[in-house]
């Protein structure tokens, strides 16, 4: 049985509809990302699921027991969940140890027992230094621990976060994503995390729901939501990317300016009809002299019309001769091509994504 | 997305999972809510119903308002209240805002010491300026006509506050407070900028104020007359204590007169009515003129502001600020200390004549002085207690959306804002003399119309000390197994304190020297320092009168510098406060 379940789940304020038929399963331990731009209703999800906020239509179940409905809630405080919010919403009047105590004291349990969790939860995220010292004197990334001590210390049905790491500090915030995934190796909570930053979901998550305008465009692992993108938003809006149109042909499918062997794509075209593509950056190799057929890759001739040295890798655009379009190219910093020479492209069908 | 039926049916709630996630603390929001309900619009319902009962059988009747509109000297104290309010506003104009234009804009001389007795002149209540005026100009023995009779060796003094001319004065000195803090809110926004631009098209300095200045802050100018009007109008203690000897009448001592024995209480609620329809409609009006846009210049921020140079007129200036604050604060503090520490006023300032026997009659000997001191402070803590609590409930029922039409709730805590205090005590009177609920004779309806009284300051402040919290900080306590009612007591509670510190003070204090509520619901044993001066009035026993008046001011005082403390030192005379 699946831990948490949302079949159908749409909220609307007014008209307007904020998430629209969210259906979704966790397994016990998962750790799923809601990753999406900022109002594509991810946030509202996830007040959804802890309780704050109840659906206009659908059900969200926990345990196989329905604890949303539009008809009624389980309160938030029923819930046995825990939440990270965006600003911490660590209590400035309480020390940093009656914070971490707050859920264990509200569950009544023994003093003896809340001292010692408490203890060794801070350990884990390493605070138990601090634990006597008020909110106001600690740093961003203190807080933001201490906020992830005070959840995961009551060991909650689910625990939610609330984009935990949009206030800090690149660093920091990158230290963070790991510190998150270590906890969640350690306690294994089932875990939803609200993100609009890729690198983030693609760090922390078991599977990733990428969001759009209130609907939920793709569900899947990491790498799968990368290299086989299903929607054009999803492809466009996890990297970067090509955008190939094509026209399937029998046996091949055509570009403007080259053509594909329709055998050599992963899953095969329909043989009529317009397809759309989504090919990676890092997915092309660039050549400086017309490389041998192999594998079914199609070879295109062009020319570089930009480059640009990142230091980690090359950015060039690259227009097939005969074509009006321009693909982007990532190559690695050794492969030095100048400003309008001939190259050679060596599309890999296989690393065509077809998108809707 | 299909959802198959048997999804759809786990969707609708059953009887016994809607039990099991309700939300418990639901009853008590509408339980909060009921009270607000019954506290503000009960009176004001009874009060419209009693104006139209038959004093005898109860039976639907126009005659309350035949009887109080059928007799010219209703009709004149009508048409006085009017006058009498008019003219305060315009004296607050000429008092405020030359007051305001010279701190806000100039570069006049000793600013502090003005705001200090500006706020002196606010922190006084009304009723003991009107008794300090009595000491300075009752006909013959007031100090000002004996000094003028010293002077120029007259037999009789000019000056006698028992009349048209002297209420108005009264009432101009502690009203002007307000035309100041809205003058001078609006001229601290005007950006010299805007001077400029007048003053390099080769206006001067006069010109500039007079055609540039002047009219942007003119909606605050109308606002503050508006409220002056209201306030002068609504009054009650000030024209009780020289409207009364000086042998004239306006509403409230009317209103007041209709209770004295046997109480006609339908009449006076039926005279009542224009008072409160009045202040309604000209409230409306206020708000409505200080929310018009087109002054812009108000409502972007300040810009660079630099003073304008009055040269040697700045001491002309300081001098006018210091002859209207000498009228409303610093010649009746002097006379007020003088009468509260004297054996006889009369004496003068001579050492011999020092005592501290009336302040200590008031606070020991007396048992009645010592009683009404002790029910002040008591009955005033309970009513901005119960204001505070019921005032933050509400505003957290609305901010959180925890009832439906939560937003009209707002309108009926405010409503107390635009019912002048004599109004609502007749309504409190009329509601809860008879059954079911009989309140008339215990501390409970004096603190009930306290509460009710103040509950938009109470209410103003609770939500802005509310607002600024983080809701999040609360939704943590929830998820994490808290419950409402916990959040608010260890998480959100902790937080408010230092704000709501600040709005207890703001509600205490008007509470302390309310007067026009009390006058109707008091009884023998439920008398407090307010009744009890204007009770004493006319016995003429000026140095007790003093006494009382002194203790109020003391108390008063304290509690705004622990104010200042908490909050800052425009708490007190801010405008939303007022």
């Amino acid at each position: 049985m699946s831990k948490l379940a949302l079949r159908g789940v749409t909220r609307r304020f007014g008209a307007f509809t904020a998430v629209e038929a969210f259906t979704m399963e966790l397994a016990e331990g998962e750790f799923v990302s809601l990753l999406g731009p900022s109002g594509c209703g991810k946030t509202t999800t996830l007040r959804m699921i802890a309780g704050f906020l109840p659906p206009t239509e659908g059900t969200i179940e926990m345990d196989g027991e329905v604890i949303s409905s539009p008809a009624s809630s389980l309160p938030p405080e029923r819930r046995g969940m825990s939440m990270i919010f965006q600003s911490y919403a660590i209590w400035p009047n309480m020390t940093v140890g009656e914070n971490v105590a707050f859920g264990l004291t509200v569950r009544k349990r023994p003093r003896a027992e809340i001292q010692e969790r408490v203890g060794r939860i801070l350990d884990v995220v390493r605070m138990k230094h601090l634990v006597d010292r008020y909110p106001q004197e600690l740093s961003g990334g203190q807080q933001q621990r201490v906020a992830l001590a005070r959840a995961i210390v009551v060991q909650p049905s689910v625990l939610l976060l609330d984009e935990p790491l949009s206030n800090l500090d690149a660093n920091l915030r990158e230290e963070m994503r790991y510190e998150i995934r270590r906890l969640h190796d350690e306690f294994r909570i089932t875990t939803v995390y609200v993100t609009h930053d890729q690198a983030e979901a693609m760090v922390t998550s078991d599977r990733i729901a990428v969001m759009n305008q209130g609907r939920v465009e793709q569900v899947d692992a990491p790498r799968a939501v990368y290299a086989r993108p299903r929607t054009r938003f999803v492809a466009g809006f996890i990297g970067r990317t090509n955008f190939l149109e094509g026209e399937a042909r029998g046996a091949d499918v055509a570009f403007d300016g080259f053509t594909v062997p329709a055998a050599g794509f992963a899953t095969p075209p329909p043989s009529r009809g317009l397809l759309s593509f989504s090919l990676r950056p890092q997915s092309i190799q660039l050549h400086g002299r017309a490389p041998g057929r192999g594998d079914g890759a199609a070879v295109v001739a062009g020319r570089v019309i930009q480059r640009a040295y990142l230091g980690e890798h090359w950015d060039y655009a690259v227009r097939p001769e005969g074509s009006a379009l321009v693909l982007r190219v990532s190559a690695r910093p050794h492969e030095v091509f100048e400003m309008d020479a001939r190259v050679w492209l060596e599309l890999d069908p296989r690393q065509m994504a077809p998108i809707e | 997305m299909a959802i198959d039926a048997a999804r759809l049916a786990a969707g609708a709630a059953t009887p016994r999972r809607r039990w099991r996630h309700f939300d418990r603390s639901v009853l008590i929001w509408a339980l909060l809510v009921l009270v607000l309900l019954v506290l503000v619009i009960n009176p004001l319902a009874r009060l419209l119903w009693t104006s139209f009962q038959h004093p005898d059988t109860g039976a639907f009747t126009l005659e309350n308002y035949a009887a109080a509109y059928g007799r010219w000297r209703y009709i004149e104290a009508l048409i006085n209240s009017v006058v009498v309010g008019l003219a305060a506003a315009l004296l607050c104009v000429a008092f405020g805002v030359p007051m305001a234009w010279a701190v806000s804009r100039t570069d006049m001389p000793a600013k502090g010491l003005v705001w200090a007795a500006v706020l002196g002149t606010f922190i006084m209540p009304n009723y003991l300026g009107a008794v300090a005026w009595i000491l300075l100009a009752g006909p013959n023995a007031g100090w000002l006509n004996r000094a003028w009779m010293a002077l120029t060796g007259a037999g009789a003094g000019p000056f006698n506050v028992y009349s048209m001319p002297g209420l108005v004065l009264v009432i101009a000195c502690y009203s002007f407070p307000y035309m100041y803090v809205f003058t001078r809110g609006a001229l601290d926004l005007v950006s010299s900028e805007m001077e400029d631009a007048a003053s390099t098209l080769g206006a001067g300095i006069l010109r500039t104020t007079a055609k540039i200045t002047l009219p942007l802050v003119l909606p605050a100018i109308l606002g503050a007359f508006i409220v002056v009007f209201l306030e002068a109008i609504a009054l009650f203690g000030t024209p009780a204590l020289i409207a009364l000897p000086g042998r004239f009448q306006v509403i409230t001592t009317t209103l007041w007169q209709m209770f004295e024995f046997p109480p006609r209480l339908q009449m006076a609620a039926a005279y009542s009515m224009p008072l409160l329809l009045i202040t309604v409609y000209l409230f409306w009006l206020q708000y409505r003129i200080i929310a018009r846009k087109g002054y812009v210049a108000l409502t972007g921020k300040g810009g660079e502001r630099r003073l304008v140079r009055l040269g040697p007129w700045r001491w002309a200036a300081l001098g006018y600020c210091l002859f209207v604050t000498s009228l409303s604060f610093f010649l009746p503090l002097l006379v007020v200390l003088q009468a509260a520490f004297a054996k006889a006023w009369g004496r003068g300032f001579s050492l011999d004549n020092v005592t501290l026997r009336n302040i200590r009659f008031v606070l020991f000997d007396q048992p009645a002085t010592r009683r009404a001191t002790l029910n002040t402070f008591l009955y005033a803590g309970a009513a901005s207690l119960i204001a505070l609590g019921l005032a933050l409930a509400i505003a957290y029922i609305v901010a959180r959306r925890l009832v439906p039409m939560g937003r009209a709730l707002t309108y009926v805590a405010m409503a107390p804002f635009v019912i002048p205090g004599i109004v609502l005590a007749i309504g409190f009177y009329a509601a809860y003399t008879s059954k079911p609920l009989v309140l008339y004779g215990t501390a409970w309806i004096l603190i009930l119309a306290f509460a009710t009284r103040f509950l938009p300051i109470a209410y103003t402040n609770s939500d802005a000390a509310l607002r600024a919290i983080n809701p999040e900080l609360e939704d943590a306590a929830r998820i994490l197994g808290g419950g409402r009612l916990l959040a608010l007591r260890k998480v959100v509670g902790p937080l408010l304190r230092r704000g709501l510190a600040g709005a207890f003070i703001l509600v205490f204090i008007p509470a302390t020297r309310e007067l026009s509520s009390a006058i109707f619901l008091y009884t023998t044993g439920t008398q407090v320092l307010s009744v009890l001066l204007f009770d004493k009035s006319d016995e003429g026993n000026f140095e007790l009168l003093s006494s009382m008046g002194l203790i109020l001011v003391v108390v008063t005082v304290a509690l705004v510098l622990v104010g200042f403390r908490l909050v800052g030192r425009d708490f007190l005379l801010r405008r939303t406060a007022t």
